[in-house]
């Protein structure tokens, strides 16, 4: 408990194909580091023999909605949470099918690390490989692959072998730079807490020490400043009566009393005066902190602004290209008009050109058939009626991301990754 | 210098965020104010969020009339430091004026009728979105919830049609009548708040330390005698003085006490962190079936 302060966060997210034992493994993971409370773990026992089912069904502690019970399948992201002296543990649970790839790309938006389960016995199969590519257009810093159900395959390291190898084939052509491989199972808790015996031939690590142990300090962009305006603090007080602040949260760079900075639309430039918090003046800001910054020269300055770095600025326009994930069942029109919404910045947009729609499965770029449909991913050309201040997303997930919404209903349609 | 923050200071500058997110993106929002310690946690954290300035948002108390009375003492206290502003919406009025029908009998609890209280006091202020301390750990149905929820001109929510939340983008548009839901600390779990709340000295109600109350017990859990339970005779005579607190507070009625010694926070984390059950394993409400919140949230709860 000591240590209690000086855990660290982590993000991760689960995908793999129906059965592959995605919920016994979150299961295993929230029971072995007893996060799993006597009366959850009691209602679920109840409902599993209600159900008639054999044994305990620990995917009903992660299934939580009504129809998902009662179809037993995950249809949304579910959140779980637990953890060890060394970390906390945020886990988003999606569902693996291709019609779920919405949730699945929801997931990954804020992970550090994505779980790929492969099951031992069928090896790697088109949903592996979709998973393996939102891992990367989303960018998740980490990947993990879980061979599981080992015990069915004799714990065999040349199948395990094998595995790797297929997987590795394909996964050298995307984007992911750090990839693991662990055999586990997930039933019987091989390698998941504690490393097992009837793996001599692995000597690498327990999914959970490396959950526990991954370096994610780097995860975040700690070069490039940025500060988009959040909110303008201007306390109605006399104590306070000239305080202007901007408030935010740090997307990029680390940010220092005293420097130079420059404010963008204007291109004014000023200096930080002070980091305001709560809990007092600090000298340094850095992601993800939210802070408030006073600049020395009275300017003005509102929510959907961004504080920069004048010899380091980034992207300023209008004219974008977007790898889309598109989210509603009414496909992206053409020409058509939502509202965007980028950093605290909100513009209006209009569809220039759909590039290609990809195929997830095969990375193959359908240049003929361009109808964007619910969990689609495509690349696009927008126009927004503003210029966006922005990094590419593979630099910056935060400056690099934004989302689409329709106008008239109001939904969030789309999910965009600047490129 | 390695630049990183711990978890509570990386959940505290997520809320942080969320907070002025909706400041900003909302006309007339409002924070929903239990008395819990999540609720003191959230007006902890709004203080921080819009410091030097006091919060830009007035809090809303649904008083169920059966409430412990630390819990509106501390509540005034804490209205009178801030220099927030407080609204109380009271369940007895609604009663009173017909507007509602107070349960009867056993089990009887004001807990249900506190919706109604509290989609009028959202509708009466206009308010547009209304800040709520529920956590994505506490139960089931609420690991699904959005930190931004949306609710229709009735109040209610549709968890089949949630829109999808992404990085930190929250998108907070709506039709004229219909609100949100927001909730800050969704992320947080039971021990995050209790780690946070002794690492930031924050006061809190006594209630939530082990103190002698007069108890009886009800299907496994222990609750505190008051003249707003109607106990069965064989309950009323088993009630006794025990070393007790709360893990949640709630209305009386269907708040369950623990048998604790905990007199400090860093006790209560001790327990916390070892306890096997979850806190709102003491709260009857949930009990009633195995859907019994997500029910009640389609239908407006908080
Ligand atoms: N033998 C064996 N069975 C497993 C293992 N992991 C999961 N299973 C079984 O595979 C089935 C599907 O698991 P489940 O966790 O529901 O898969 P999900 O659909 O990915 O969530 C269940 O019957 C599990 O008991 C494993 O490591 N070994
Ligand atoms: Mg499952």
């Amino acid at each position: 408990m000591e240590n209690y302060d000086n855990m660290e966060l982590l993000r991760f997210t689960t995908a793999g194909s129906v059965d592959d034992g995605k919920s016994t493994l979150i299961g295993r993971l929230l029971y072995d580091s007893k996060s799993i409370f006597e009366d959850q773990y009691d209602a679920v026992r109840e409902s599993s023999e209600r159900r008639g089912e054999e044994g305990v069904n620990l995917a009903l502690l992660t299934d939580g909605l009504k129809a998902e019970r009662e179809q037993g399948i995950t249809i949304d992201v579910a959140y779980r949470y637990f953890s060890t002296p060394k970390r906390k543990f945020i886990i988003a649970d999606t569902p693996g099918h291709i019609q779920y790839t919405r949730n699945m790309v929801t997931g990954a938006s804020t992970a550090n690390v994505a779980l790929i389960l492969i099951d031992a016995r069928r090896g790697v199969l088109e949903q592996t490989r979709r998973h393996a590519f939102i891992a990367s257009l989303l960018q998740i810093p980490h990947l993990v692959v879980c061979i599981n159900k080992m015990d069915l395959v004799d714990y065999s390291e040349e199948t395990y072998e094998k595995i790797k190898q297929d997987f590795e084939e394909f996964s050298y052509k995307l984007n992911v730079n750090d990839v693991h491989f662990i055999p586990i199972s997930a039933l019987k808790g091989d390698n998941v807490v504690t490393k097992s015996e009837n793996t001599p031939w692995y000597d690498g690590s327990t999914l959970l020490y490396y959950l526990e142990n991954v370096h994610i300090g780097s995860d975040h962009n700690f070069i490039d400043c940025r500060f988009p305006v959040q909110y303008v603090v201007r306390p109605n007080s006399d104590d306070y009566h000239d305080y202007r602040g901007y408030a935010g949260r740090i997307a990029g760079g680390i940010f220092k009393k005293g420097d130079d900075v420059m404010l963008l639309p204007s291109g004014f430039t000023s200096k930080i005066k002070k980091i305001d918090t709560f809990d007092g003046e600090v000298d340094e800001a850095y992601p993800p902190m939210s802070v408030t910054l006073l600049l020395e020269d009275d300017l003005d300055l509102s929510r959907g602004d961004m504080i920069v770095r004048e010899n380091n600025q980034p992207e300023v326009e209008q004219d974008l290209e977007i790898m889309v994930c598109w989210f509603s069942d009414r496909p992206l029109q053409p020409r058509g008009k939502y509202a965007v919404l980028h950093t605290t910045k909100e513009v209006r947009c209009i569809v220039k050109e759909i590039r290609y729609k990809l195929d997830i499965n095969t990375l193959h770029r359908n240049e003929e058939d361009k109808t964007i449909g619910m969990n689609d991913i495509a690349r696009v050309v927008i126009r927004t009626t503003k210029p966006l201040y922005y990094d590419a997303y593979r630099k910056n997930r935060i400056t690099g991301s934004v989302i689409f919404v329709d106008e008239g209903t109001n939904e969030t349609v789309g999910a965009g990754m600047i490129i | 210098m390695s630049y990183h923050l711990n978890h509570l200071k990386e959940l505290e500058s997520e809320s942080i965020f969320i907070m002025r997110e909706v400041a900003a993106q909302f006309e007339r929002p409002v924070l929903m104010f239990s008395g819990g310690k999540d609720s003191i946690l959230m007006v902890h954290l709004a203080r921080k969020a819009f410091y030097p300035a006091n919060i830009p948002f007035p809090l809303l108390h649904v008083d169920t009339g059966h409430n412990f009375p630390e819990t509106i003492e501390y509540r005034d206290k804490l209205v009178e430091e801030t220099g927030a502003r407080l609204i109380v919406g009271s369940v007895q009025e609604a009663i009173d004026s017909g507007a509602i029908v107070e349960e009867k009998g056993y089990n009887a609890s004001r807990n249900y009728l506190q919706t109604h209280v509290l989609l009028e006091e959202l509708e009466k202020g206009k308010f547009d979105a209304a800040l709520g301390g529920a956590r994505r750990d506490e139960e089931k149905a609420r690991a699904k919830e959005r930190f931004f929820s949306h609710r229709d001109e009735f109040g209610q929510w549709d968890p089949k049609n949630q829109r999808p939340e992404l990085w930190n983008l929250f998108n907070g548009k709506k039709n004229y009548g219909e609100h949100f839901r927001v909730f800050p600390i969704s992320n947080w779990t039971e021990l995050d708040v209790w780690m946070y709340l002794a690492m930031e000295e924050v006061e809190l109600p006594s209630l939530y330390f082990a103190h002698e109350r007069p108890v009886f017990a009800r299907e496994g859990t222990l609750l505190a005698d008051c003249e707003y339970i109607h106990k069965r005779p064989e309950e009323a005579a088993a009630v006794e003085t025990r070393m007790v607190r709360c893990r949640t507070i709630g209305d009386m009625t269907c708040t369950g006490v623990w048998e604790s010694e905990a007199k400090t926070i860093e006790d209560i984390i001790k327990e916390v962190s070892i306890a096997r059950k979850t806190e709102r394993g003491g709260r009857t409400d949930d009990k009633r079936s195995e859907t019994a919140m997500e029910d009640r949230k389609k239908q407006g709860y908080f």
